[in-house]
């Protein structure tokens, strides 16, 4: 599989493809994968932080510094590194128009 | 299982410390309720893949293996024999009075206890380097999880930093799996590693296995680096700036940074629990006040990381500790623990023998820039920090209030060391006479909706 995104994949990569939908665009990720490694295969950050101009992808993987929310375009925010991405799964790197 | 009469043992975190003290509650007839986040028993080091990942546990955790393969078919087989209660994916976010609020996907449960057990680990502690809170950069325990439980590498090109036995271990497995790591720049000098060496003989074949990891980066491997800047382009981190140990400007290009300063023990349970504290000069944290055994007071224990930074084989000790402990204190019979403790004081010898040979940055810190971030997580710079240490008197809950350093999602996590020696700096004193960041609940983030489902 080709990842033009941050992450390289170094092994494990004979895992089912399962595909989500960012910002309204399909993408390819693998079962198993969190919404972290899934988001970072095909792009180069979450979401802009909310104090600065930078993007951000995460700092710990292990829940513990809360960079990774991101949002999805119905139901709550997840935390991308401590949970799997799942078929048909609908994520945003910035919150819906009606967030309030 | 346990009857109503039986006091209620709750342990939080299923690493070694928290598997091993489970099992001798289990050898001693308790059915003891254990919590973790994770989806799966193992804690940091003998964290496991989801479920369809293939590689087998000498790949993972390479001389560890046999260790890992142990405590997870150990912690398997009590909670499928139905002796223990698994709470996985579960996090507690407070404790008050003889409670948890614990965090499921059902929303938050309260659970009583008559004796509680953390054993809740560390994570890395991390200095802040001017451009640190880029995408990109990360903490040296992330690079590990995400090769470990993810099998990727989370750059194309990886520069490594900081200082610590994780630098040298997270460098030699990534160049193991084929990432492209082009520098390991370690903070602490050549001879001030030197100065650990006699107590890292307590355990020669681990020093040994780090030489020799450290002889596998190669040229790679760089030590009494001075870290100057990490560049960013839009994408995120594009370079690591730092001077050499002659003094010479250097920079590495790269689009990931993983950093770290050995850890810092999660003791936000244990301080809302009502712990008491004591600042420990050689670590540079405020850790919570135990006996030997791990006993805390009010019927709460510590063990493992998240009170001593002793490693993967003194938490399991720790934990047996704990247990025994918690054991005696209920009448019942407990294991002997001489042998334990010898084997603990070994330990002790070695985890002396890193604190001095890696130590903390606190020059680095001390010298940060006026506009340097600090708090990743509001972006608070060290220049409000330092003025808020003018105003706050130089104690670090005004100062936490005053500039918000502290107080963003991560509680005060990643940047409270930094904060303190800042802090210090500016007020002329010690970072313990600065004080302590008081921990505040919730532990984790809690959406609004989970109170609302509270069981
Ligand atoms: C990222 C990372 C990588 C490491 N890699 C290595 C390594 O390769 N080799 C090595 O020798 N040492 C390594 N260490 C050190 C190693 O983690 C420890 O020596 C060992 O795992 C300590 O065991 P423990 O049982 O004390 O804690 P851990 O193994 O850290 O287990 C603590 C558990 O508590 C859980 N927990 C914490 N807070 C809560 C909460 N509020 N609610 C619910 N659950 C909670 C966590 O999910 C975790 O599973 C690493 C540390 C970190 C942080
Ligand atoms: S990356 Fe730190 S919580 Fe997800």
């Amino acid at each position: 599989m080709i990842t033009p995104g941050r992450i390289v994949r170094l092994a494990e990569r004979d895992r089912a493809e399962v595909h989500f939908l960012l910002a309204g665009e399909m993408r390819g990720a693998l079962a198993g994968d969190t919404v972290l490694t899934a988001m970072l295969a095909s792009g180069h950050a979450l979401r802009n932080s909310e104090f600065g101009s930078e993007s951000r992808a995460g700092f710990c993987l292990m829940g513990a510094c809360q960079d990774c929310w991101v949002w999805q375009e119905e139901g709550p925010c997840l935390r991308a590194c401590t949970t799997l991405i799942a078929e048909g799964m609908r994520l945003r790197t910035t919150p819906p128009e009606n967030w309030p | 299982m346990s009857d109503l009469a039986s006091p209620r043992i709750v342990i939080v975190g299923a690493g070694p410390a928290g598997i091993r003290a489970a099992a001798t509650l289990v050898d001693a007839g308790f059915h003891p309720i254990v919590i973790d986040e994770g989806q799966r028993a193992g804690g940091q080091i003998y964290r496991r893949p989801p479920a369809g990942f293939t590689r087998p546990p000498q790949q993972l955790y390479g001389s560890e293996a046999q260790k890992a393969r142990a405590l997870h078919s150990l912690f398997d087989q009590l909670a499928a024999e139905g002796r223990l209660t698994h709470y996985a994916r579960s996090s507690v976010i407070a404790v008050h009075e003889g409670r948890l609020h614990v965090l499921r996907e059902s929303g938050v449960q309260v659970i009583f206890y008559d004796r509680l057990i953390l054993a809740t680990g560390a994570s890395d502690r991390v200095a802040p380097v001017p451009g640190w809170q880029s995408a990109g950069v990360y903490s040296l325990g992330a690079a590990q999880i995400a090769l470990k439980a993810q099998g990727v590498a989370l750059g194309r090109r990886i520069v490594l930093t900081g200082s610590g036995p994780l630098l040298t271990l997270v460098g030699a497995q990534l160049v193991k799996a084929g990432a492209h790591v082009p520098a390991v720049l370690d903070t602490s000098p050549w001879r001030q590693q030197l100065r650990g060496l006699w107590e890292l003989a307590a355990r020669p074949v681990v020093a040994l296995r780090g030489l020799v990891m450290r002889a596998q980066l190669g040229g790679r491997y760089h030590a009494g680096v001075t870290l100057e800047r990490i560049e960013t382009d839009g994408s995120g981190v594009a370079a690591v700036r730092w001077r050499d140990a002659g003094g010479r400007q250097r920079a590495t290009s790269c689009d990931m940074v993983g950093m770290g300063w050995h850890l810092r023990a999660e003791t936000h349970l244990a301080d809302l629990a009502g712990c008491a504290f004591t600042y420990d000069e050689q670590w540079r944290q405020w850790l919570p006040k135990i006996d030997r055994m791990g006993r805390a007071g009010n019927g709460i224990y510590l063990a493992g990381d998240g009170v001593r930074l002793l490693g993967a084989d003194g938490a399991e000790i720790a934990g047996c500790l704990a247990a025994a402990a918690c054991l005696a204190d209920l009448g019942r019979p407990a294991p002997s623990a001489n042998a334990d403790l010898h084997k603990l004081a070994r330990l002790e010898r070695f985890a002396r023998g890193l604190a001095c040979a890696f130590p903390w940055p606190s020059e680095m810190v001390r010298a940060l820039p006026e506009d340097a971030i600090v708090c990743r997580c509001e972006n608070v710079s060290a220049g409000v920090v330092r003025e808020s240490a003018d105003a706050g008197g130089g104690e670090a809950n005004r100062v936490k209030s005053l500039s918000r350093v502290g107080m963003g999602r991560c509680q005060g996590r990643y940047c409270q060391l930094a904060a303190v020696e800042l802090v210090a700096a500016k007020a002329g004193c010690k970072p313990d006479a600065v004080g302590r960041f008081r921990g505040q609940a919730p532990v984790r983030p809690a959406p609004i909706g989970a109170f609302l489902r509270e069981s």
